[in-house]
């Protein structure tokens, strides 16, 4: 028994020296990173890279800002995604992060539908690209069911990318996109919702009536 | 007693054995030219918080301290890396659509904001990894630009 005692502690006195040393350890390891890091500066082709990635991220707040009413196709395809949507927008609504959870998941086989359903060759690779983000999304969504405000975050997210699909494969109803200032530290943040009545998902109840129509999506 | 040491025994045995399972290391050398900073050339005070911070779990690089040589707790790491790298990959970020690179952006902005990240258990040992609210401010405004 006193051997096994003096082996934990021996084993605790090693753990502790080492959280001590850490601080060494890290320096060293950015010295290192700085210079592979040199390295890979003198690729050419990495700053061609960095330019045209750099204008994609200067755009990267376009979308809340777009306010022009929108007209996408007639179609079917989007029906179950938007009531998945929707659905999950009505729990954020209404605070209840269990059926954000269960529509999340809904949205998740939707997507899989998609790909069943006649969708234009020359399309098929931009709805790749928004339902591969969104389905991300839609999984953190049914993943957080206790942490609320992390499935707001990717249910704003999710909105834009909802959006995108909406533009690309069209919708069955009229959306209209609603923009509320104050989220993520004002730097806003949007939903969309078949009415024009503004209930917000990004706070629900804490500031249910925060936001304002930004644009209509009518249907041809 | 007698089973108290049979017990004891049992686990040392386990622990010993445990040591001889291979764990796939995440020690990539070469940084690609979809590496995060490499495209978006952060200022060093950035690229060092993103470094200390971030790079040891979302990337193809981890610095490992010596204890994970040492099992369980290297699979423990192990399980953390790839997960990590699943969500958020820097050393291939220039990879992923011009979609999917916005919300990883804000998804990072979200998870500094929300004190989310990096984990309680990383900034326990690694005690300068963790962002003071200046360290915060940067990357926010960084990520934002």
């Amino acid at each position: 028994m006193k051997q096994l005692i003096s082996v934990f502690a021996i084993m605790a006195i090693m753990l502790s020296a080492c959280t001590g040393n850490n601080k060494q350890v890290n320096a060293q390891s950015i010295a290192d990173l700085e210079i592979r890091h040199e390295d890979a500066d003198h690729h050419l082709d990495s700053r061609e890279n960095m330019d045209h990635h750099n204008m994609e991220m200067g755009s990267g707040i376009e979308h809340h800002m777009d306010s022009s009413p929108m007209t996408v196709q007639k179609s079917r395809t989007n029906s179950i995604v938007i009531d998945a949507y929707l659905k999950i927008k009505n729990a954020l609504v209404a605070d209840n992060g269990k059926d954000a959870t269960k529509a999340a998941k809904d949205l998740v086989n939707a997507f899989d539908n998609i790909y069943k359903s006649s969708i234009p060759a020359e399309k098929m690779s931009e709805v790749k690209e928004i339902i591969e983000d969104a389905r991300e999304h839609a999984d953190h969504i049914s993943e957080n069911q206790g942490n609320i405000e992390h499935q707001r975050e990717h249910f704003e997210m999710l909105s834009i990318d909802i959006k995108g699909l909406i533009a690309v494969a069209g919708a069955d109803r009229t959306l209209y996109q609603i923009y509320c200032p104050m989220y993520n530290n004002k730097k806003g943040g949007m939903w969309l919702s078949a009415s024009n009545e503004i209930k917000n998902p990004l706070y629900g109840s804490k500031m249910l009536n925060c936001g304002e129509v930004k644009s209509k999506i009518s249907i041809q | 007693m007698r089973w108290f040491k049979v017990i004891v025994l049992i686990v040392i045995v386990a622990l010993l054995g445990i040591q001889f399972i291979p764990v796939k290391r995440n020690m990539s050398t070469i940084i690609p030219s979809t590496d995060f900073i490499i495209i978006y050339k952060p200022s060093e005070r950035v690229s060092d918080i993103l470094k200390t911070s971030c790079y040891n779990c979302h990337s193809n690089h981890t610095d490992y301290p010596w204890y994970s040589y040492v099992q369980p707790v290297g699979l423990y790491l192990e399980g953390h890396i790839s997960e990590g790298k699943e969500n958020l990959n820097l050393s291939e970020f220039g990879n992923y659509s011009g979609r999917r690179q916005k919300s990883k952006l804000t998804a990072m902005i979200y998870q500094i904001k929300d004190n989310k990240m990096p984990l309680p258990a990383y900034t326990f040992i690694h005690r300068n990894a963790k962002l003071s609210g200046e360290d915060k401010k940067q990357l926010q405004n960084f990520l934002n630009r």
